[in-house]
């Protein structure tokens, strides 16, 4: 485990704002390998589910909204959506935080992929209602389990940043 | 003293609310961003001054970082090429003997083609100009399903342009830029096309689920399609031309038709622009909206206006026909079948859309043709049929004929 590291918001906010964006834009090539595609995952999911366990802030949902609408801008989905995804995930971890903060790797593995499905219910039913037209299951099932596998990363921002204000331990 | 007994501890309360009211005031204005989206209109302002800034920032960047990938391509294709030349060659001899036998049917029936065309008079589609454009970005995720291309604004690329890969359509364009364009993939679950069956000549409507194989909804008849059946665009709407390739139908696991594309048999790392122009895009709408009925014609039955009360009888023998049969149905003179074109006519255009005309009687006035049609109306017919016993009709003139149309229901 690594030292606690101080609290500044550039430092877990910004920088791994940067990042996730920085991954997806590498993952929006247009390459294929024998045939495949890479996959496309929400890498921002990681970075603001840790965002909420690692303490309450009025700098996350701006920094959420800007990621998620960055994602929108670059996918070219409704713009909005990834927006509103997000900021519904972080508000459940901001809700169930006294729950979750202190449980083990497993348990908060489990509870970012349950946070992760309700923020792909979220979008399901903007689609369906902007577009009058469900996505379908199998590439639905492919970016959640693209996405899921990403909690290694949010633990590692968990771990970094979770013990730097005593106030939110 | 412990943390929890410090005033440092009060803080840790009014930070969560104040938290929780941001997400609660965030979301709002998400969901107001997210109301008044329109990316799959077909209006250029409604891309969006952003959305135009960010495709062009992320064009060169975009660029830039699919290079390497390229290169290696290349690279790869060319080592390919090198080891196996000879199978190729072997192929590619093969091949070569059908085609040539292929283009002598071709010239064939290109020459046949011309004589019809020459005899029937028609008048063919003008050839599409095409502008080719790098795709440098994709996403292929279950909401959003787009290319960003790096031709636009200045190439002629315009919000609505059909884009093809080598082997079939891609998609259209929803944004335009100035060196970039956003391509919408007909894999996007806001993509709508329509289609034909080539075999069957079926209509159908190809929607998109974010999966790679796009449904085939609102299909009509009993067996409209069978597997393996060739799905071209049908050019209803007129966005689209008529008879670009798009796939092949299969089944889908869901029961459902879908359509394995034609433009995933080979890497869609260039595309075509098809800066194609429908008449219905070219003429301006409003000007025929506010078109002039033209003047009665000397002799010929005048439009009065429908009484809003039912008539008296002795009133109603005497009124006009209904303007329903004045005139044939514009599509109709076009020569095209109905489409969703004719939807976008304005209302007033509606009540032409009446029963067509029936023979052309030339020398009558209009008003005349109008007569013939009501009197080939059912209700007309129904009117006909009447038993002997009834009073007969003094003679079968068209007002008569309107007053039968005109009466009010029992």
């Amino acid at each position: 485990m690594s030292a606690a590291r101080s609290l500044e918001p550039w430092r877990w906010i910004g920088v791994p704002m940067v990042q996730a964006l920085g991954v997806t834009i590498l993952f929006g090539i247009p390459l294929r390998i024998w045939g495949l595609q890479l996959p496309e995952p929400v890498f921002p999911m990681a970075a603001v589910f840790a965002w909420g366990v690692i303490r309450p802030s009025i700098i996350a949902p701006a920094a959420i909204v800007l990621m998620g609408l960055s994602l929108d801008v670059f996918w070219g989905g409704p713009f909005g959506l990834w927006a509103l995804c997000l900021l519904v995930a972080y508000g459940v971890v901001l809700a169930s935080r006294s729950m979750i903060s202190g449980q083990s790797r497993a348990a908060l593995w489990g509870f970012y992929a349950a946070v992760t499905a309700i923020a792909f219910g979220v979008g399901v039913l903007v689609a369906g209602l902007k577009d009058q037209n469900l996505p379908g299951l199998i590439p639905l099932a492919w970016q959640y389990l693209a996405t899921i596998v990403l909690y290694p990363f949010a633990d590692r921002l968990i771990e970094m940043f979770e013990d730097a204000d005593v106030r939110f331990r | 003293m412990s943390l929890r007994d410090s005033p440092l501890g009060e803080l840790k309360v009014p930070l969560t609310w104040t938290a929780a009211v941001a997400v609660a005031v965030a979301i709002v204005a998400v969901i107001a961003l997210l109301v008044s989206d329109r990316r799959d209109s077909f209006r250029a302002e409604a891309y969006g001054a952003t959305r135009g800034v960010a495709d062009q920032v992320l064009t060169p960047a975009g660029e830039a970082l699919s290079a390497p990938g390229r290169w290696t391509g290349a690279g790869i294709e060319t080592i390919k090429g090198y080891f196996f030349a000879i199978s190729e060659n072997r192929r590619l001899k093969t091949e070569l003997k059908e085609m040539s036998q292929w283009r002598d049917v071709a010239l064939a029936l290109r020459n046949e083609n011309a004589r019809y065309r020459s005899l029937l008079g028609l008048k063919t589609d003008p050839p599409i100009p095409m502008v080719a454009a790098r795709v440098v970005t994709d996403s292929r995720g279950p909401f959003a399903n787009t290319r960003l291309a790096n031709a636009g604004r200045e190439k002629g690329v315009k919000v609505g342009n059909p884009v093809m890969s080598e082997t079939g359509l891609v998609g259209r364009i929803i944004g335009v830029t100035d060196g970039a364009s956003r391509v919408l993939l007909l894999t996007d679950t806001a993509s709508k096309v329509p289609v034909m069956i080539d075999r069957t000549n079926a209509r159908a409507i190809l929607t998109g689920d974010g999966g790679p194989n796009p449904k085939l909804e609102y299909l009509r008849g009993q067996t409209p399609v069978k597997e393996g059946d060739r799905v071209i665009t049908s050019g209803d709407g007129g966005v689209i031309p008529r008879g670009l390739p798009v796939g092949t139908a299969v089944r889908g696991l869901d029961g459902r038709w879908r359509v394995v594309l034609a433009s995933d048999k080979s890497p869609i790392d260039f595309v075509r622009v098809l800066l194609f122009q429908d008449f219905t895009q070219l003429i301006d709408q409003r000007e025929l909206a506010k078109r002039e009925v033209p003047p009665p014609t000397a002799g010929a039955l005048t439009l009065a206006p429908q009484p809003a009360t039912p008539p008296a009888p002795g009133a109603a023998k005497t009124s006009a026909p209904k303007p329903a049969a004045v005139s044939p149905k514009p599509s109709a003179l076009a020569g095209k079948p109905a489409s969703a074109a004719e939807s976008r006519k304005s209302p007033a255009a509606k009540p032409l859309a009446g029963p067509p005309a029936a023979k052309s009687t030339s020398g009558k006035a209009p008003g005349d043709k109008a007569a013939k049609a009501s009197v080939k109306s059912p209700r007309a017919k129904a009117g006909a049929a009447k038993p002997p016993s009834a009073p007969k009709p003094p003679a079968r003139t068209e007002p008569k004929v309107v007053s039968e149309d005109a009466e009010p229901p029992t």
